[in-house]
């Protein structure tokens, strides 16, 4: 086995916030930590994110980290464990003076202070008025925190692989993690990174569905990863499902917009949201104006030639809020609709968003499996944060502008934990050969020839079945047919062939791994929801309308090849203050 | 639709050349990203990088018809046709439509491009006010896409010693930002015949960037501001 090997205290792979901000905690203490990434680190998808981050400032309205936590709590519909929520809320306001510090270009108030606007699910006093807790750069927030964490990065000497895909985690018998096998894009070569801890911040999956608002790398590769050397992945019955996607082309407006005073109609001209959320309309919480809009298309009140759509009217805010505030889907909807949005109202629908579920971790970033004694045991050397990882903050529904927050929050967390862990196991383990020639057997079989399906083509199939199957709304029967498709996908990739087998850049070949990696989590994320009978956050079982708390106040857990979920318990139970037990959600 | 792409597989071709491809079906809304991905879905082997699809990423930079720009957010309905796609010209081409871009972030990297303070820092954030983080609108939104540095004719002829438009911009926009306290050593560090004095107001930045970011200005300004240091 004679491949390039480097070695490193730490290796982090994946280069969003999430994977950032832990390697700048590292860096900043001096460890030696090397990032992969499979694109340059500001091409990813954190980069995209518009709305803003939550923090109790309290700059725009009064607010509290125990309101925000209750509010966290409530949109996750109590699904989220208590503890990490209790963590992450009392951490904010902090990580957002540190992102200010490091050169985020916050927007601002008057007084100089950071500007918050308002985004769905928060409030004052728990469950009382309005609040405004979202830090925002115009609407171009990740962006901004996206590029001043990476030149934190780079003044402070991280060591960075880009361009490099992550293909598998090299795993011992003890089950200890030593690193990762990782490709370099560039050359096609095949090399071994060693470290004494790896943290996985990989992102989201939304590629799963065929309209989403995520990147086209936004695959799933690290869940993935994490099934393969054995790990179960929590909750993935639970994706999000935006509210406002550009309607049948998935590109988010931000719920900064309705923020701002943003509202939806149907065809009639009615503020339909009024109906659903009568306390707080349009900024309720998202899975419920995801299925509100879904309802309105279905019961024929939708809008457009074919009644599929419902508008978001904004033009009422006037030019210069839209120019100041929201210059980014001002530019995405000229872009794209060819018109102006102080004009004219946009055609929005639900689009797949965002990945609630994914690699178990505690709040300290480790990742915790059941593996020999208990049931939350933490796997020696792993960690995950972010979009791929589960701690869980989101619960069953995620409230926008807590996911900068969970990355930033549990990515320096993470980074905190490491260093500790560094300081009582101070060498690299022996590197365990079998884990690394499985890794290469993986690449191995994209290089057998002959003819074939197309990756295209099953990926197409793959995303089509999970929207028609696994949607907004669920029940028994489509779910069971979704389990047979996924399944039958399964099998058909065996007979997908590349045709392109060269090793320069080869992008077919970085498809084909990453649809290989998205057809694991179909596994998962379909198995998961019929599994669960009962309906609560992003899972909408219409042959189970309620929430069953007796039965289902409980995490899923996916295991990969067995096929089959099992459960353990929610924590409940906070840091320091009372629980916020279960009751109704209401908006 | 005819398409005329720039092909080079170093480890089968001994140099590059044109391929042509058709596209039978366009809808009147598609991107020219969207075409790429049908056009791959026909021929797997044509390279290119790719990633947000809507312009914030600032990964599928490339020569389009002449000019730089980001197919994502490039209407077909624009292209003349046939539609000719090349590599971001000057830079080495790994494949395809891929370029090297290690020089384009080394100079980026050597401006330093982050927020400096020698003062302790506050307990609260620093106070900016509206129009004072107003002075950032223009400059932070550049997504170093290198559509502008790969279109300067200055920057072809000396990529290792001018810094180019987009890490010039990013000078100005630590520049104009109050709360960074390395306005001087920034300057000083400009201060040679090449590093931003290579600008000849050509103003082909200007004209490509996807952001609508204007580098070519914020290196007047720049000139302006150290001209004025050094009276
Ligand atoms: C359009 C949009 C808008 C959003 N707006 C908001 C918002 O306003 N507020 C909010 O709180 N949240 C928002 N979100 C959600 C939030 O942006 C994301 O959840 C978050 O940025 C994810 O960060 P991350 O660090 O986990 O992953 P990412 O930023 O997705 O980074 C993943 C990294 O992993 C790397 N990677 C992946 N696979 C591999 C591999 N195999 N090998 C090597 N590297 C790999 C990638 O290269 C990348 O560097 C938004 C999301 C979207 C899609
Ligand atoms: S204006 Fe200056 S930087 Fe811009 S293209 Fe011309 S020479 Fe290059
Ligand atoms: S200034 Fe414009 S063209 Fe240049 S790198 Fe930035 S975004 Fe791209």
């Amino acid at each position: 086995m004679n491949l390039p090997r480097r070695r490193f205290d730490t290796l982090v792979i994946g280069a969003g916030g999430g994977g950032l901000r832990a390697a700048l905690q590292l860096a900043e203490a001096e460890a030696n930590v090397a990032v992969v990434s499979k694109v340059f680190p500001i091409r990813s998808h954190t980069v995209a994110a518009q709305g803003g981050m939550n923090a109790a400032l309290a700059n725009v309205s009064p607010d509290s980290w125990h309101w925000h936590m209750y509010d966290t709590v409530k949109g996750s519909d109590y699904l989220g464990d208590q503890d990490a929520i209790e963590y992450m809320c009392r951490a904010a306001a902090h990580l957002v003076i540190d992102l200010e510090h490091a050169g985020v270009p916050f927007s601002r108030l008057e007084n100089g202070k950071i500007y918050q606007r308002a985004f769905g699910g928060q409030s004052q006093n728990f469950g009382g008025e309005q609040a405004a807790r979202t830090c925002a750069a115009a609407d171009r927030t990740g962006h901004a925190i996206l590029h001043s964490l990476y030149q934190q990065n780079i003044k402070s000497k991280t060591h960075f692989f880009d361009e490099f895909f992550a293909l598998d985690l090299i795993k011992d018998a003890e089950g200890y993690i030593l690193g990762a096998v990782v490709l370099e894009i560039e050359t096609g070569q095949p090399w071994i990174i060693e470290a004494k801890c790896t943290l996985l911040a990989t992102g989201g999956a939304g590629r799963l569905f065929r309209t989403n608002t995520n990147a086209r790398i936004n695959t799933g590769d690290g869940m993935a990863m994490a099934l393969r050397a054995g790990i179960p992945l929590q909750d993935m019955e639970f994706v999000q499902f935006h509210p406002t996607g550009i309607a049948g082309k998935g590109m988010l407006i931000t719920e900064g917009v309705r923020g701002e005073g943003g509202y939806l109609v149907n065809c009639e001209g009615e503020r339909f949201m009024e109906r659903y959320a009568p306390h707080v309309k349009d900024l309720a919480s998202r899975d419920v104006v995801s299925r509100a809009i879904y309802t309105e298309v279905k019961e024929g009140r939708g809008c457009g030639p074919d009644g599929d759509y419902v508008l978001l009217k904004l033009e009422h805010l006037g030019a210069n809020i839209i120019k100041e505030r929201l210059p980014g889907i001002r530019q995405t909807v000229l872009t794209f609709l060819h018109f102006d949005p102080i004009e004219q109202p946009i055609p929005v629908y639900p689009t797949c968003h965002y990945v609630m579920g994914g690699i178990p971790t505690n709040r300290f970033g480790q990742v915790v499996a059941p593996y020999n004694e208990g049931a939350e045991e933490a796997i020696p050397g792993l960690y995950a944060v972010g979009e791929c990882a589960c701690v869980s903050v989101h619960g069953a529904n995620r409230l926008g502008g807590n996911s900068l927050l969970d990355i930033v929050v549990f990515g320096r967390a993470a980074g905190n934990h490491i260093i500790e862990h560094l300081e009582a196991h101070r060498y690299h383990r022996a590197l365990a050969s079998e884990s690394v020639e499985q890794a290469l057997e993986r690449l191995a079989r994209w290089e057998r020839p002959g003819d074939g399906e197309s990756v295209e083509e099953l990926r197409a199939d793959l995303q089509k079945f999970m929207e028609q199957n696994c949607g907004v709304f669920r029940n028994e029967a489509v779910l069971e047919e979704a389990v047979h498709k996924v399944t039958e996908i399964e099998e058909r990739l065996q007979y997908v062939r590349l045709k392109d087998q060269s090793k320069i850049f080869n992008t077919a070949r970085l498809d084909a791994l990453e649809l290989e990696n998205l057809v694991g989590l179909a596994q998962a994320v379909v198995r998961c929801a019929l599994a669960r009978q009962e309906s609560r956050g992003a899972h909408y079982r219409v042959d189970y309308p309620e929430r069953d708390d007796i039965r289902w106040l409980k995490h899923s857990l996916y295991f990969q090849g067995q096929g089959h979920v099992e459960y353990k318990p929610v924590r409940l139970k906070p840091l320091t203050v009372d629980t916020f037990p279960p009751k109704e959600r209401v908006y | 639709m005819r398409f005329r792409i720039y092909r080079y597989n170093p480890e089968t071709d001994t140099k590059p050349y044109m391929q042509d491809y058709e596209l039978a079906e366009i809808q009147p809304d598609m991107m020219l990203l969207d075409a790429l991905e049908e056009i791959r879905a026909q021929d797997e082997s044509l390279a290119f990088r790719r990633s947000c699809g809507e312009g914030v990423c600032g990964s599928d930079g490339m020569n389009i018809n002449g000019r730089n720009g980001l197919a994502c957010i490039t209407p077909l309905a624009s292209l003349k046709e046939p539609v000719a796609l090349r590599p971001l010209p000057g830079r080495p081409v790994i494949r395809d439509l891929v370029v090297d871009l290690s020089q384009f972030y080394q100079q980026y990297r050597a401006v330093k491009p982050w927020l400096i303070r020698e003062d302790p820092l506050p307990e609260v954030e620093f106070l900016q006010s509206p129009e004072e983080r107003k002075q950032l609108d223009g400059l932070y939104e550049c997504i170093l896409c290198a559509c502008c540095s790969t279109a300067c004719p200055s920057w072809w002829w000396n990529p290792e010693k001018f810094r180019g438009p987009a890490a010039l911009l990013w000078v100005n926009r630590f520049v104009a930002d109050n709360r960074d306290q390395a306005t001087e050593e920034r300057l000083s560090e400009l201060d040679d015949a090449y590093k931003l004095f290579r600008c000849h107001t050509i103003m082909n930045c200007a004209d490509v960037c996807p952001k609508n970011l204007n580098p070519a200005e914020a290196i007047s300004r720049l000139k302006h501001r150290m001209m004025k240091d050094s009276i």
